[in-house]
């Protein structure tokens, strides 16, 4: 018989971290600070639209780039919080979630053998969908003592005559990291300049600590030349219902909606619906949500400091990401021997890419009361390993 | 000068905010989460307790969970005010009574909320008809026993919490 697979597809590494999950499944009393997702449910408001929209048999498909009120309070809300102004008949798409936002992205862009830059640490995805899409991926490895963000040296060391888009992944999943009006500045410079695309993955825009999240497509020239992907899985802990969308030039935005056409139809109508009263009425529970991250993330990174771990402070999403290079250990085998000896689950650094290693990922979308146990329990490890 | 008083009122709100849902927290645990250190934590709730912005550190206990029977009722009292001291000073003879949870003045076709907590139904109607319904001012009482508690102080009393989430790839 014939391989019936397709060699692109075969030739994907499957998430190495994946092992490492089904143990932290199977233990049943293991303090799991790796999930990345809120511990919120969805405010209630929000759900108790979705149920009124099923009461009212709103059953049917939407039409293909989203509900025409959804689509417009996405971009008064972009407007309102973020200064970004969008067309929300052209310019403007509702997907499955951010992640299929960022492979229809990408699809629509990407020529093969076309590349793309990816800044790492950064959420899993992205090297696969390039990938996926014919591109080429490119990493650009991110630095500790930058704390992890993007410099305009980098992405010149990285840029050759194929690089199409970059990727900007900010506020930063794992790392926290993000992006300031200056820092993106310099970025907007060298990426006009060498003339490429940028994906911008905004997911986390919500949840900056201490200064609001700056959009690189708000700088002048840049919104010919950016898709922002954003979501309501992180700000409105609305992860179960699978809905993002994507702002950007009618010429892209367009040929997305072709793609998400044929190969998806429409988003949930129920989760739309929802979303639609997220939009509205929803800013006190996001505040309200940012506030709790707040008072976690500080606890989580002065405790870490006092148990010596060198943690940079991340102004962005929920995570934390201590190096733990003082314990000698690998990533890998930090996060194992403390599922093992101490029952805490962390994700080990790697599992973002290579420059990961040294470093792991606590996620604070868990309750204080919660992270207060499990650190204790990471202290105790951490005394005993540390040479 | 300014600035210090309105950080100090800063963390003052930051505190009452988290330990509104959870007075279990420490002062260290709040020096943490908040920022600051952990004298001046110590310090702001001291005085906050001081200026009865703080009264009392309860813990919310579902006694139906427990082998101790205990009777909620409210209470719509309609009352005389009285001249010069308006509906305070009966509002207080009322809220003096140990069974009394809480006392509320109310707008609308009562007068007061009154709150009582007994070990069975009889104790309350014990209350009702020899402490409450015979003060003077008072001019009529409506009692409703309360049948079942589903939320109280923002926390939900019945359903179990249960993290679902999964670890994904992340």
């Amino acid at each position: 018989m014939r391989d019936p697979l397709n060699h692109i597809v075969t030739g994907i590494q499957p998430s190495g971290i994946r092992k490492f999950f089904d143990i932290v499944s199977e233990m049943k009393d293991a303090i799991s600070l790796g999930v990345g997702e809120p511990d919120f449910e969805t405010p209630w408001h929000i759900r108790e639209e979705g149920i009124y929209s099923l009461e009212k048999g709103r059953t049917f498909y939407t039409s293909n780039a989203g509900l025409k009120e959804l689509k417009e309070e996405i971009c008064h809300y972009l407007k309102r919080r973020f200064n970004l102004r969008y067309d929300a008949a052209k310019e403007t798409i509702v997907t499955i979630g951010g992640s299929e936002a960022i492979d229809i992205a990408l699809r629509a862009m990407l020529d093969p053998g076309d590349e793309v830059l990816i800044p790492q640490p950064s959420y899993v995805s992205y090297l696969p969908c390039v990938t996926l899409a014919g591109g080429k991926p490119v990493i650009i490895e991110l630095k500790e003592e930058d704390d992890f963000k993007l410099t305009k040296q980098e992405v010149l060391d990285a840029v050759t005559d194929r690089t199409k888009v970059l990727i900007m992944p900010f506020p930063n999943n794992p790392t926290g990291s993000i992006m300031t009006r200056e820092e993106l500045k310099e970025i907007v410079e060298v990426v006009q300049e060498k003339d490429i695309f940028v994906i911008s993955d905004e997911i986390y825009s919500e949840l900056t600590y201490g200064s609001t999240h700056v959009s690189i497509a708000e700088f002048p020239g840049m919104k010919e030349r950016t898709v922002v992907i954003n979501g309501f899985s992180k700000s409105y802990a609305m992860t179960g219902w699978r809905l993002g969308y994507a702002v950007g030039p009618e010429n892209i935005i367009s040929q997305m909606i072709k793609i998400h056409q044929f190969a998806i139809m429409c988003a949930p109508t129920t989760s739309q619906y929802a979303a639609v009263e997220a939009l509205r009425n929803g800013d006190a529970d996001v505040a309200m949500m940012h506030d709790a991250y707040d008072g976690r993330r500080r606890f989580l990174v002065n405790a870490l400091r006092e148990m010596g771990l060198s943690c940079f402070e991340p102004y962005g999403a929920f995570y934390v990401f201590p190096c733990i290079r003082s314990t000698g250990m690998t990533s890998d085998e930090f996060a194992t021997r403390l599922l093992q000896e101490e029952k805490v689950a962390v994700v080990p650094g790697t599992a973002f890419g290579d420059c990961g290693e040294g470093f792991l990922r606590i996620s604070y979308a868990y309750s204080i009361d919660n992270l207060k146990i499990a650190l204790e329990r990471i202290a105790r490890f951490v005394k005993k390993h540390t040479k | 000068m300014m600035q210090e008083k309105n950080n100090r009122a800063e963390l003052k709100e930051a505190i009452l905010k988290a330990i509104d849902k959870n007075s279990k927290l420490t002062a260290k645990d709040l020096s943490l989460m908040l920022g600051a250190t952990e004298e001046e934590v110590a310090a702001a709730v001291a005085e906050m307790e001081a200026d009865s912005v703080i009264c009392g550190y309860p813990t919310l206990i579902n006694w139906d969970k427990t082998g101790n029977e205990r009777v909620t009722a409210l209470i719509e009292v309609k009352v005389t005010p009285q001249r010069g001291q308006g509906f305070d000073r009966i509002a207080e003879r009322i809220y003096k009574f140990d069974e009394v949870e809480s006392v509320y003045l109310m707008s609308g076709g009562f007068d007061l909320t009154v709150i009582i907590d007994g070990r069975s139904m009889r104790e309350v109607a014990n209350f009702v008809s020899s402490k409450l319904a015979p003060m003077e001012a008072v001019l009529s009482t409506a009692t409703h026993f309360v049948l079942k508690k589903y939320k109280e102080h923002g926390i939900p009393l019945v359903g179990e919490i249960e993290d679902e989430r999964m670890m994904i790839t992340p």
